[in-house]
């Protein structure tokens, strides 16, 4: 152990960052690529079928466990149609316009006290704007593709992130306002002491808006509009194939797992073990399992959703968005900021 | 007080959760999906799937060449030649079904006076080359003899209702 810190602490600080962004790298891509796995079940499972069940390893079929990774081989192995006309350039940057944000933001997700590759005083800003740059991406594929399509999807998204980008916003003030920090960790802290302790029940409004926000800003069911298949095939990425696609498509799930860990750091306390009373019992006190546990109970919601509702018309989702989500946010910040004020409430 | 009542009741997303409890329940049903190579589905005596001609228990052919079928046939698929045999009986030269045309009304087995023409259980079969849609009057004789128990049990077993 004592040679391991040792060899650790020889280490160059670049490769020891190196390390770190390995080690969070690596396991966000494997639940990436099984998040697609449990969609398939999930869905298929509230839909009374058994979704993916043959693939699997060494002949063994293992419920279809395998099933992501051919996925990713066959992808790998198709070949990238450019569309004459299409930008070639910003064709091919695009998908890493829209990977990039979605990873890059994992850099200040404390997974544990003081597990973080960098503890930044202003993360909560950090977050907000990784999370708005996403869409550059899609808006980039849509206006590269050359279609009349991705277009379309393009624009849609477009609009819709920016109306649901401002009620996340807000949802996230009043998280700050209750937290007194932009710091992830400091927030987390600040929502020791029990389920009851954690932000969602105050803000219960604002987790609501923000997490339903989260759908709208990863384009997913039910407000998945900008790739309606009905009236414009598959929206911003009709055009493109093989590795390029399996890029959105990853950034796509990224952001979900992204969006699960965000609430339950923001609204159900990250690490923090629900009973206040055993914090340090292993596995039942805090801990990264909490973390893990909360992150994939909302990715469960989120594929819960998809099977459930059917998609919102395009004015609804704008009205949701603007006519509702944002005077709701607006309203319960009020009621915060008269309440710390008055030094009643949690706070106090 | 309509609209008060709408505007709680969309607020507390009442009924979004009533939709979710449906999905949530089912996540833990049983499932209905059949894993077809492995399991199938019971097909009824009626099916209709790959043609055949019988025979009689003696080993002769049913068919008399009457053209009913030939007649009946909607897609028009069934092509058939009459000669007359030595022993002086109505026979066919060549009795094709393309399967291509065929669209397995199964009016052809109706249509039949004698019981030759009848469509089996078959429905696992594929062609490998151009040409072997056409079910030639041996090959739909071969289907016959292979499952023939097959087909007399359905027969029987549907009789009541014909």
């Amino acid at each position: 152990m004592e040679m391991l810190t040792d060899f650790w602490n020889w280490l160059p600080l670049p490769l020891q960052i190196l390390a770190k962004i390995i080690a969070i790298m690596v396991p966000v891509m494997l639940s990436v690529a099984y998040v697609t796995y449990a969609e398939r079940k999930i869905i298929g499972y509230m839909q009374v079928r058994i979704g993916p069940n043959r693939v699997g390893f060494f002949g063994a079929s293992l419920w279809g466990l395998g099933q992501p990774i051919a996925d990713a081989v066959k992808l790998m192995f198709k070949e990238i149609i450019i569309p004459t006309n299409a930008s070639r350039f910003l064709f091919l940057v695009a998908p890493i316009l829209s990977m990039g944000p979605a990873l890059a933001a994992w850099a200040v997700v404390p997974f544990d006290k003081g597990w973080e590759l960098s503890n930044v005083n202003a993360g909560l800003l950090y977050i907000l704007a990784l999370t708005s740059m996403g869409v550059y991406g899609v808006i980039i594929a849509g206006w590269a593709s050359n279609s009349k399509y991705a277009m379309m999807g393009a624009l849609r998204s477009a609009a819709q992130v920016v109306a649901y980008e401002i009620a996340m916003g807000f949802a996230l003030v009043g998280v700050l306002m209750a937290g007194g920090s932009l710091n992830l960790g400091d927030i987390i802290a600040k929502q020791q002491g029990g389920v009851f302790s954690w932000f969602w029940l105050p803000l219960l409004p604002l987790f609501f808006v923000y997490f339903i926000s989260g759908v709208a800003e990863t384009n997913r069911a039910p407000f998945d509009v900008a790739e309606g298949e009905s009236e414009i095939v598959a929206g911003f990425h009709v055009e493109y194939s093989g590795m390029a696609f399996a890029v959105f498509f990853l950034a796509e799930y990224a952001n979900i797992i992204l969006i699960g860990a965000l609430t339950s750091i923001f609204f159900f306390g990250g690490w923090l073990s629900p009973f206040a009373s055993m914090a340090d019992v292993p596995l039942i006190g805090d801990g990264i399992q909490w973390f893990i546990f909360k992150t994939f109970f909302f990715v469960f919601v989120f594929l819960w959703l998809r099977a459930t509702f059917p998609r919102f018309r395009y004015d609804q989702i704008m009205r949701l968005g603007w006519k509702v989500f944002i005077p709701v946010t607006i309203v319960w910040l009020f009621v915060e900021a008269v309440m710390a004020v008055l030094h009643v409430g949690p706070w106090a | 007080m309509n609209s008060v009542k709408h505007f709680f009741k969309s607020f507390m997303f009442l009924e979004l959760l009533k939709g979710l409890g449906v999905t949530g329940r089912y996540l833990f049903s049983r499932k209905i999906t059949v894993q077809y190579p492995e399991e199938k589905t019971p097909l009824s005596p009626r099916f209709r799937g790959l043609h055949a001609q019988r025979r009689y228990a003696n080993g002769e052919e049913r068919c008399i060449a009457c053209k009913l079928c030939e007649a009946v046939c909607p897609a028009l698929a069934i092509t058939i030649d009459v000669v007359e045999r030595e022993d002086g009986s109505r026979r066919t030269s060549r009795y094709d079904i393309d399967l291509f045309k065929c669209i397995y009304c199964g009016f052809c087995e109706e249509a039949c006076p004698v019981d030759a023409i009848v469509e089996t259980d078959v429905f696992e079969y594929h062609f490998e080359n151009r040409g072997e849609n056409i079910m030639t009057k041996e090959k739909l004789l071969a289907v016959g003899d292979k499952y023939e128990q097959q087909i007399a049990a359905n027969r029987s077993a549907d009789a009541r209702f014909r």
